[in-house]
């Protein structure tokens, strides 16, 4: 039953990554987008991890992608821009990085065949009482890491908001 | 293919390899910034999964752990390279990315 929950998610997840990355519209794009996080967040459920799955939910799928939502919104995307897309995007374009995806493919899989072994996953849950105890404990410099990386990414994103960046550039 | 109650650790990493080609493909096959973006993200779930499943397997917390500093890293990555999109189409007047690629003379 949890292996073949496990294969359901997988094939939406993969079908609709597929969709996201071949779709002209930007926001079609971030809906599939949504489908494929919201999978992965079952798959994580399955694997045992309810904590991430939830904040694959929350941060993911809410957080992120409506940060991209509101970018596409701001941008004013049109009809037009739909139009350019379909220029850019050739048929036939995807031809040879799918050759190259695929040859990377067979090499992974060969490493991965190569180690013969039997593992499973029984689906135990690890709860968020036992990753917040990880957190505070022996990853507690990286906790603060992650929030010196944030507070950069925090400033980065400011200053490449300014709207007199380039105002000032031209003057 | 057995269904005895588990899931193999092998197939996850099937998966996790297929999500982070088609990440790869994405990168390669658009121009457009936001669509890079979004392959991106891809590729980080990816590594995500893989986590997650290697911590599932072994018991521990750990895996867990790296997801949240991964979610914690697409968040800034989001934040900044959003903000790159934002001054490309402000100069640029497009979201292609081969627009920006002056510097090279």
């Amino acid at each position: 039953m949890l292996y073949w929950l496990f294969l359901a998610s997988c094939g939406i997840a993969i079908a609709s990554a597929l969709m996201a990355i071949t779709r002209l519209n930007a926001s079609h794009a971030l809906i599939y987008l949504v489908i494929t996080l919201l999978s992965l967040a079952v798959i994580f459920f399955l694997l045992g991890a309810p904590f991430a799955a939830a904040l694959q939910i929350v941060i993911y799928a809410g957080a992120i992608v409506v940060l991209f939502l509101f970018v596409v919104m701001m941008l004013n995307l049109g009809r037009r821009s739909v139009e350019r897309e379909r220029q850019w995007l050739l048929p036939g374009i995807w031809v040879i990085p799918s050759i190259l995806a695929g040859a990377l493919f067979v090499i992974l899989g060969v490493a991965l065949i190569g180690t013969e072994n039997q593992a499973m996953i029984d689906g135990e849950m690890i709860g968020p009482r036992r990753v917040g105890a990880a957190l505070v404990g022996p990853y507690v410099l990286a906790v603060e890491l992650a929030g010196v990386l944030l507070l950069a990414g925090l400033v980065g994103a400011y200053h490449l908001g300014r709207r007199y960046l380039d105002e000032r550039r031209e003057r | 293919m057995d269904a005895t109650g588990g899931i193999p650790l092998e197939h996850v990493i099937w998966f996790a390899i297929t999500l982070f080609l088609i990440g790869v493909v994405g990168i390669l096959i658009r121009r457009n910034v936001i669509f890079i973006l979004l392959s991106l993200e891809l590729m980080m779930n990816a590594a995500a999964v893989v986590f997650i499943a290697a911590g599932a397997f072994h018991g521990q917390a750990d895996g867990q752990v790296m997801f949240m500093f991964i979610l914690a890293l697409a968040a800034a990555e989001v934040a900044v390279a959003l903000g790159l999109v934002v001054q490309l189409s402000r100069r640029f007047k497009t979201l292609d990315i081969d627009a920006a690629s002056e510097m090279t003379g």
